[in-house]
């Protein structure tokens, strides 16, 4: 059931992108040629590639190539869609994950020392933190970022995955993965450098979700029998909070963060542009820029079978945790 | 001195004057059980959060001592305080659905204080659970300890609170209202459990309730409360026998007779109220907190 509704809804988003990009105006042909390109030359590179068919018989050979595993070939890359866009997906998979998990921890640490401090000066700080992640949207935390504590004072790099001269051993394109495994750390320290300052601009608004959401649902638990029963078993605050009071408190958060995970994925366009980070979002922006279409849908697909992704592995997350769910 | 002993107790909603407590004192020997009977709303729970270190955040205390086990409470660090009360101490809790916690397993939650505030070994505390909830008559133990508290009774979550209440064999018990959330037909069943509980492991009881028909069947001493202030506080048997305040007398009267289940009442009479009421402008009166 799940698997079907799971690639109906892909095919959906195949058919309106497919359909939406080749319906604005651009050129991907016309670009690609010299200035001095004939008639003909247009003609020839068009048929090449398919364009000169209609839409729909366009869609049919495309999906016919996509169920074999084959996504055609970039215009402007002039390689295998799939080649590209699995090579550049570790390095948008590194930095979301990356980023979520930062959200995860400024977030639950908001949530928790909000909750201990309720009612107190602490918590109204708290509060106003989160007000203030949350009216700036993430590009221009990127910005923040990069005039702090790229230029202004600076300790992070601003640009790119890894510094460029250093002599990679890796066999994947998950560099931070497999300098962590290869014990690494020289590699790793400068991986983390690159990712650091893009990761915070997509990680704060989202920490702020989450801050605010957790401490809410934690407050309303804390005056629970359960917990109240807990203090008179001799446990300090935090220990009630974290073991009696989290469990039960988290779900509805968990929710939403993999609702926000994707909202996550999807800012990574932006600001891998912004770091100049060699991602999915960049190579996106490109492909867009160039009328790559081939590119295009393949990416479009590639973000939609993550995101479809990340609502089951939510789904599955929230029934481990839930007893009564679990039992049915 | 005994186990427990309340001094002079004083609590306020922070911020305001009026008091919730009006200088209430009173004691719980070890093998004592104390009935603590008043109306709806006279305070009764509070003092047991008090004693237990669990008041509302909204409320404060105004004055007066808490003496547990020879220590003053109110003297105490926080931390210290909750260490202390987790050892020696336990709540019975009113209502059972919602006092035990729905994610995680029956047998950890009762072996938990063991464990992490007492320092036992983990299977020393599991044997001791398993004990006691026998000694609760829970049928297979071993299966109900690994139980999620949504697939069990009422009645047996509250045997439950009751078997984890004695795990660390605290001298004092508190029960607050222990049966009224259950039906009718547990009702007597858990109340034979926790008397029969506090005989064989001789701890001090302090019983709250409503419910002066209870009071007669389980309680030694009995202390009445109205609106925060302590107006009586008698043998039970001397108790029944005449009370010694005229509010009491009247709560009396007010309450169906075990033996007449169905035989008319006598609500507290105004001039009553009025005479406990002028008591408690008195108390107020006198007090500067
Ligand atoms: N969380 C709270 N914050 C402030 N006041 C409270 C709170 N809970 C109870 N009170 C007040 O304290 C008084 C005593 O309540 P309580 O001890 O629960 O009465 P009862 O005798 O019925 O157990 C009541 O007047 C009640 O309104
Ligand atoms: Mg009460």
């Amino acid at each position: 059931m799940r698997l079907l509704t799971t690639a109906i809804t892909l095919f959906g988003v195949a058919v309106i992108v497919f359909f939406v990009i080749r319906v604005v105006p651009g050129n991907p042909i016309a670009m690609m040629l010299p200035p001095g390109a004939t008639e003909a030359d247009v003609a020839r590179l068009t048929a090449l590639y398919g364009l000169d068919k209609s839409i729909p018989a366009q869609f049919l050979i495309w999906l016919g190539g996509v169920l074999q595993g084959d996504f055609g070939t970039s215009i402007t890359a002039r390689q295998p869609v799939l080649a590209l866009v699995l090579g550049r997906l570790p390095a948008t998979l590194e930095l979301s994950v990356m980023a979520l998990l930062m959200a995860i921890v400024l977030g639950g640490m908001a949530a928790l020392l909000g909750t201990l401090r309720r009612g107190g000066r602490t918590e109204a700080a708290i509060d106003i933190g989160n007000g203030m992640a949350l009216s700036v949207p993430d590009f221009l935390w990127g910005l923040v970022l990069i005039l702090g504590l790229g230029v202004f004072w600076p300790v992070f790099h601003i640009s790119g995955r890894i510094t460029p001269s250093l002599d990679l051993p890796f066999v994947t394109n998950f560099y931070l993965f497999e300098s962590l495994v290869r014990l690494r750390f020289d590699l790793l320290v400068d991986i983390v450098g690159h990712m650091i300052l893009p990761a915070l601009a997509l990680a704060i608004p989202l920490a702020a979700i989450i801050g605010q959401l957790l401490k809410q649902s934690l407050k309303e638990t804390m005056h629970l029998d359960y917990v109240t029963l807990s203090r008179t078993k001799g446990y300090s605050e935090t220990h009630v909070i974290l073991r009696e009071a989290l469990p039960n408190a988290i779900l509805p958060t968990l929710t939403l963060v993999g609702v926000q995970f994707t909202f996550l994925i999807g800012g990574t366009v932006i600001i891998e542009r912004l770091f100049s980070y060699e991602g999915l979002g960049n190579m996106a922006i490109d492909a867009v820029i160039n009328r790559d279409l081939p590119l295009i849908q393949g990416i479009v697909i590639l973000f939609a079978v993550i995101f479809t992704g990340v609502n089951l592995l939510v789904d599955l997350t929230y029934a481990a945790l839930n007893p009564r769910l679990r039992h049915g | 001195m005994s186990f427990l002993e309340v001094r002079d107790l004083s609590l306020r909603i922070k911020g305001e004057q009026t008091r919730l407590l009006r200088s209430v004192s009173l004691s719980v020997s070890v093998g004592e059980v104390r009935g603590l009977v008043g109306e709806s709303g006279a305070g009764k729970s509070m003092i047991g959060k008090a004693v237990l270190g669990i008041l509302p955040r909204a409320v404060e205390v105004a004055g007066g001592e808490i003496w547990l086990d020879g220590q003053n409470l109110l003297a105490l660090p926080v931390a210290q305080r909750r260490r202390v009360i987790g050892a020696k101490a336990a709540l019975i809790p009113q209502d059972p659905l919602t006092a035990l916690n729905p994610s995680r397993r029956i047998g950890p939650q009762i072996t938990d204080r063991l464990v992490d505030i007492l320092g036992w070994a983990r299977n020393r505390a599991e044997a001791r659970a398993l004990e006691l909830l026998e000694e609760v008559q829970i049928a297979d133990p071993a299966r109900v300890m690994r139980s999620y508290p949504h697939e069990l009774s009422g009645g047996m979550r509250q045997r439950i609170l009751i078997a984890s209440a004695f795990a660390a064999e605290p001298k004092l018990i508190v029960a607050d209202e222990p049966t009224t959330a259950l039906d009718v037909t547990v009702q007597k069943q858990i109340l034979r459990l926790i008397k029969g509980m506090q005989e064989r492991h001789g701890t001090a009881l302090l019983f709250v309730t409503h419910d002066l028909g209870v009071v007669s069947k389980v309680c030694q001493t009995i202390s009445v409360l109205y609106a925060g202030l302590m107006v009586e506080d008698s043998a039970t048997a001397a108790f029944y026998a005449g009370p010694r305040h005229a509010y009491s007398r009247a709560l009396l009267a007010a309450t169906p007779k075990y033996t007449d289940p169905l035989g008319s009442l006598t609500p507290v009479p105004e001039a009553v109220i009025a005479a406990v009421r002028a008591e408690v402008a008195a108390a107020d009166g006198g007090w500067h907190g």
